[in-house]
């Protein structure tokens, strides 16, 4: 086994009321070990040899710990990936090693790759042998083929609204799963649509302003690179929902590597696939695979271990590779 | 056991003739003045449709074939097509009776846009 990378990104917002127009906007490969840098009170990042300190820290005030994963993509045979059950079990081989037992875990979609039953049959039984007994999802693109999305929600939508989207509660972190796959336009990008829109600004209309937010969605709602389709064409209208919370984090997958930005009180982030690698934004012809050495491709795919800390209003960002 | 054999051979016959009335009321139409039915294709690669226009005589049939990796589909804006999702390799044919501009996309990724053009 060769060794593993983590990054660690901890986003405090809690420090002042001041009206941060801060910005940043980086990128750190997965498997390249790089690391997302801000200063300025609004990000911090911790390399591994730190991850021990906070550690420490965060079972002492009481901690929430949960896993993303993303893009699995069931299914899919091309050279990029033949074994996309492999690296998934490898996933919950590293959910299953993690040193604090995450509480549940987020699928941010694309579980399948063309919506056929046995894929998401093969998903769900790779998921059973992970430690997280529950698990959250959001539909990608390829999740909702040919039958607008109709089995998705048999399988794993119930109690979800509309197309499925719905929100919980965990230890006073509010965490609100939408679907921005549906109905894409021409020329278009991601869309959440009128209804679920009205539906989160009624969702978090009542919630204090000091209560932690997660968003998770399937597309960026940020624009990563829309020339791609890599953003969401109706997401500032969500996030002007979220303007008076303290904290907001917003998990995406469907880029196949990982991103952060932060904007204001919100951070953004998206996950690795456990399927295949895509290559940076504009960095290739298409957005399609891309085909990296066999002894590579692990150091590309990986999980997204999230942490939130209790009383400091953090969440602690943690991207493993599956190498 | 004669007569079973020999109903066979004739049924074949029968076969083999309508196959060719088929064949000959096709170029018997295209002599009437009208464009011959003809193909036309649409290779899908690196996330676009190649070429992005067609422009097609009416009867013309048009074969999109995605030659991705990622699954796409080829969806009319105004519904008058819409394929399954086609996976790699895949193809789908429409034939286009009517003159017109068809614009269409892949309903997957939506940036992926194209026209069909119909005189």
């Amino acid at each position: 086994m060769t060794k593993r990378v983590k990054d660690e990104i901890v986003h405090d917002h809690n420090n002042d009321g001041v009206d941060r127009r801060g910005f940043l906007k980086c990128m750190a490969w997965a498997g390249t070990g790089a690391l997302c840098v801000m200063q300025g009170g609004v990000l911090k990042s911790y390399s591994l040899s730190r991850l021990s300190d906070l550690g420490a820290s965060a079972t002492a005030g009481g901690e929430l710990s949960f896993v993303q994963i993303s893009d699995s993509h069931m299914g899919f045979n091309k050279p990029a990936n033949p074994d996309v059950a492999g690296t998934l079990k490898a996933a919950v081989d590293k959910i299953n090693g993690l040193s604090v037992a995450p509480e549940f875990m987020l699928h941010t979609g694309d579980i399948s790759h063309l919506s056929k039953p046995e894929e998401f049959d093969t998903v769900d039984q790779i998921l059973k042998g992970a430690k997280p007994k529950d698990v959250f999802y959001v539909p990608g693109e390829h999740d909702v083929l040919n039958d607008d999305g109709k089995q998705f929600l048999e399988r794993y939508g119930k109690g979800a609204k509309g197309s499925g989207w719905y929100s919980f509660d965990k230890k006073g972190t509010h965490f609100i799963g939408l679907v921005n796959v549906m109905n894409l336009k021409a020329g278009g990008l991601g869309t959440l649509g009128h209804e679920q829109l009205e539906w989160m600004e009624d969702d978090v209309k009542h919630l204090k302003s000091s209560t932690p937010i997660v968003v998770f969605a399937h597309i960026p709602l940020w624009s990563v690179y829309p020339e791609w389709g890599w953003g969401t064409d109706d997401s500032a209208q969500a996030l002007a929902y979220l303007k008076k919370f303290g904290s907001v984090t917003v998990l995406n997958g469907h880029i196949h590597q990982t991103m952060q930005k932060v904007e204001g009180n919100v951070t953004f982030h998206t996950a690795c696939s456990t399927a295949f690698p895509q290559p940076q934004p504009g960095k290739a012809d298409s957005p399609g695979p891309m085909k990296v050495p066999a002894e590579q491709l692990r150091s590309v795919l990986g999980i997204t271990d999230v942490n939130y800390i209790t009383g400091q209003h953090a969440l602690a960002v943690v991207d493993s590779s599956l190498a | 056991m004669r007569r079973g054999v020999c109903s066979f051979v004739l049924m074949a016959i029968g076969i083999a003739a309508v196959a060719m009335m088929g064949g000959g009321s096709r170029s018997s139409v295209a002599k009437a003045g009208q464009p011959p039915a003809s193909n036309a294709e649409v290779k899908i690669d690196n996330f676009s449709f190649g070429p992005a226009t067609v422009t097609v005589a009416a009867g013309t049939t048009v074969t999109w074939t995605n030659r991705d990796d990622i699954p796409h589909t080829v969806v009319s804006d105004d519904k008058v097509f819409k394929s399954k999702v086609m996976d790699t390799d895949e193809k789908f044919s429409f034939t286009f009776a009517k003159p017109g501009t068809y614009s269409y996309f892949c309903s997957v990724h939506p940036k992926m846009t194209g026209k069909v053009v119909v005189q």
